[in-house]
């Protein structure tokens, strides 16, 4: 059992859980992953290790609650636990000095985001961050992200807060500037929004990472099941990723495969991330 | 029951058994078990048949060297006990292997009763006297002369339990690091719950812990700890984590949905138990089911597809019969069971629907040429004879390539070019004091061949370590 040490409510369905797991906080690596079990009989969660304590032993995971499984996870009040957590999984996000760079996260992607860009303005690049959300309340991170970049830049729908519109908004506007040009691009959040991104970036020739997050079961190159084409090469997100440059991915297809269970009652995944973009 | 010993003419008298099943209609559309094992009277008339002969080819023929005269000839005369106890502490799994070991090419096919009529039906007695065993005696108890000595053994399946097993019965403090949440490896996600049921796994794995043997699930070896974090802590180490990635047809279309390596789908049915109604597991399914490959795990998708609804659900293999490599036993269920066969085909491209679902395949009629450098002969594709078959499910169970998460992290483990471990004749690895065994080492074979490296490196570790 793996002990939650705590559970804050970090906007409405999003949860930032501390866990006890001495020996992935010590292993883990920015951009890696863990996959998470409730109990018996649960189903195998993929998520990202938004941030560790090696001194504490803990692991952060951000859980937006979007199915049973990550419902039941959210319950969980300390001293409670979750029965498995395996990891850290997948490759970790290869951090170097790119010069400026921008962390484009879209809804609880911006969590995924956190420990990159923590990493990167640790390694002297000058971090813009822009996030997304529907309104001001599922704006996540804000105040954290400030504390380490060097400029944090905030798009909701409904114009709550920041920007009014998508992050792209912003972007491309760092894009057309040439003082502010990005040298690289990370990206993470639903498909269609790294998607977009991709192709605004594309025609500028901007390197761009995307973190993608395809249906998985074992996370260990076992199943196959999160195979995505990548410069017309089969690589499994999570033993290849599950990062990768974002113009050589296939999203269309990633779009499709992640889709193949949405009409099954018990995965409700791709709808939430649908209706999230 | 006899008291008075056989002559070999009155041995040689009784006819073989026969394996009570279920019907094949009925257990088409269940999960339960295939086989319901002998009953106490068959399986020591079985056991009568064996001569005892002195050539003893089939302890030879077992890849774990099961002192096989002794348990029968216990059998024989009634005594289950001391079967089982010659049998335990033998084989670390017994109640699997008397289930899902290819008898007929080892113990079974050098059985000398077997030159003269059918041999004994050894793996039948096995999985009696096992399952007499879990249900009759106590488990077997820690070791009172411990050594000292701590092994670490990295997956928990055939061959890491077997080194689990003999290890600690040698008195060692073993630990088993495993990668998912759960025991077994392949017995777990891999081999049905028709074939393996579940509980037997569950009793072999707690015979293991009565012996002593400590369990560490969610670790996966070269990202939670990595090989040099373990020999530092332990004295040795066993390296049995597996097969790795699953190799796919390389055909165009096989990112619609509805493909599955069979690793991914026997996974998501057996270790996620996807063909429960209250699992939370999604799995596809469809009228019909096309699963590429001929070997047991081939059968065993195709089996769970037909158990989960396909009407039609279809072996496509692109040699003939004579070169599958599934036990014979598994074919011969899949036919009762209703699994086409088509024979001599192989895929050409996969073609999906709007909806990204796979709408169909098309295939490729082949015949078979000079034999290939694994001795089967090789496919020739016969021009134009293409043909399209309308499809639901693919499951590609062709193969897997070497598991590289502990390799990678780990440059000081010699490889050869397919990425699997190099061992000597021990099970060592280039680094003193680790051993592999399994289809991390051999890339892809059978439970027993695998276990039978867990016992030989078990073996091969207790001398390490009494030299070290």
């Amino acid at each position: 059992m793996y002990e939650v040490v705590s559970n804050v409510i970090m906007a409405p369905g999003i949860h930032r859980l501390e866990v006890r797991a001495p020996r992935i906080a010590a292993a883990r690596r920015p951009g890696q992953f863990v996959i998470v079990r409730c109990g018996e009989g649960g189903e195998r969660i993929p998520l990202t290790i938004a941030d560790a304590d090696t001194e504490a032993g803990t692991i952060t995971l951000m859980i937006q609650t979007i199915g049973e499984g990550t419902a039941k996870l959210a319950e969980i009040q300390p001293p409670g636990g979750i029965r498995d957590v395996a990891g850290p999984l997948g490759m970790a996000t290869e951090i170097e000095n790119r010069g400026k760079v921008a962390c484009v996260g879209g809804g609880v992607g911006t969590a995924v985001l956190f420990p990159l860009a923590k990493a990167l303005a640790d390694a002297g690049n000058h971090v813009t961050t822009i996030i997304g959300g529907r309104s001001a309340e599922f704006v996540i991170l804000r105040d954290e992200l400030a504390e380490f970049c060097d400029e944090v830049l905030v798009t909701t729908e409904d114009g709550s807060l920041g920007t009014k519109g998508f992050v792209t908004i912003p972007l491309g506007e760092m894009i057309a500037d040439p003082d502010r040009r990005p040298d690289a691009i990370y990206a993470v959040g639903p498909v269609p929004m790294m998607a977009a991104i991709t192709e605004q970036t594309r025609p500028e020739g901007i390197h761009t990472i995307v973190s993608l997050n395809p249906i998985m079961v074992d996370g260990t190159g076992m199943c196959g099941g999160c195979r995505v084409t990548v410069d017309g090469e089969v690589k499994f997100a999570c033993v290849d990723g599950p990062e990768f440059d974002g113009h050589l991915v296939d999203f269309r297809e990633l779009s499709t495969r992640q889709q193949a269970y949405c009409d099954d009652q018990h995965c409700r995944l791709t709808d939430a991330i649908e209706d999230q973009s | 029951m006899s008291d008075q010993k056989l002559t070999p003419k009155e041995r040689m008298a009784i006819e073989r058994t026969t394996m009570p099943e279920q019907d094949p209609v009925v257990r088409a559309t269940n999960f339960e078990e295939v086989n319901f094992g002998l009953d106490r009277d068959a399986a020591v008339r079985e056991a009568q048949r064996c001569l005892v002969c002195k050539s003893r080819s089939c302890v030879e023929g077992c890849p774990v060297a099961v002192r096989i005269p002794e348990f029968l000839s216990a059998l024989a005369d009634g005594d289950v006990a001391t079967a089982a106890e010659v049998l335990r502490v033998d084989n670390a799994l017994p109640a699997t292997t008397g289930r899902v070991c290819p008898q007929e090419v080892q113990c079974e096919k050098v059985c000398v009763r077997g030159k003269k009529g059918d041999p004994v039906a050894i793996g039948w007695l096995e999985r009696f006297v096992a399952d007499w065993a879990a249900e009759n005696l106590a488990n077997p108890a820690e070791p009172e002369d411990k050594t000292g000595r701590t092994v670490a053994i990295v997956g928990s399946g055939p061959s890491g339990l077997t080194a689990a097993g003999e290890l600690a019965r040698m008195g060692h403090d073993v630990t088993v690091f495993e990668a998912l949440h759960d025991s077994g490896g392949v017995l777990r996600y891999g081999i049905p719950e028709f074939r393996l049921p579940k509980k037997i796994v569950d009793a072999e794995v707690a015979c293991l812990e009565s012996l002593g043997v400590k369990f560490e699930f969610n670790v996966i070896v070269g990202k939670t700890i990595t090989v040099q974090q373990i020999t530092e802590e332990f004295d040795a180490c066993f390296i049995g984590n597996g097969a790795g990635l699953p190799m796919f047809l390389n055909v165009p279309g096989e990112q619609l949905k509805g493909v599955y390596s069979s690793n991914e789908y026997l996974t998501r049915v057996n270790l996620m138990g996807a063909y429960k109604s209250d699992s939370t597991t999604p799995i596809a399914r469809g009228d019909t089911a096309v699963v590429f490959g001929g070997g047991n795990t081939a059968m065993d998708s195709v089996r769970t597809a037909k158990r989960l609804g396909s009407k039609r659900a279809v072996i496509a293999y692109r040699r003939s019969r004579a070169e599958m490599p599934a036990r014979i036993e598994e074919v011969h269920h899949a036919e009762q069971e209703g699994i086409e066969f088509m024979l001599l085909v192989s895929p050409l491209e996969i073609i999906g629907g709007e909806d990204g679902w796979v709408k169909s395949v098309r295939l490729q009629k082949m015949e078979l040429g000079e034999p290939d450098a694994s001795g089967r002969r090789r496919p020739v594709p016969i021009e134009g004879s293409e043909f399209e078959l309308p499809v639901d499910i693919i499951v590609v169970a062709i193969g897997t390539r070497a598991n590289p998460l502990l390799t990678a992290e780990c440059s000081e483990l010699k490889l050869n070019k397919w990425g699997n471990i190099e061992t000597d004749e021990n099970q060592m690895t280039s680094i003193p004091g680790v051993f592999a065994g399994g289809d991390i080492v051999r890339g892809g074979a059978t439970v027993i061949l695998a276990m039978g490296d867990g016992k030989c490196a078990a073996k091969a570790i207790d001398r390490y370590l009494k030299s070290n």
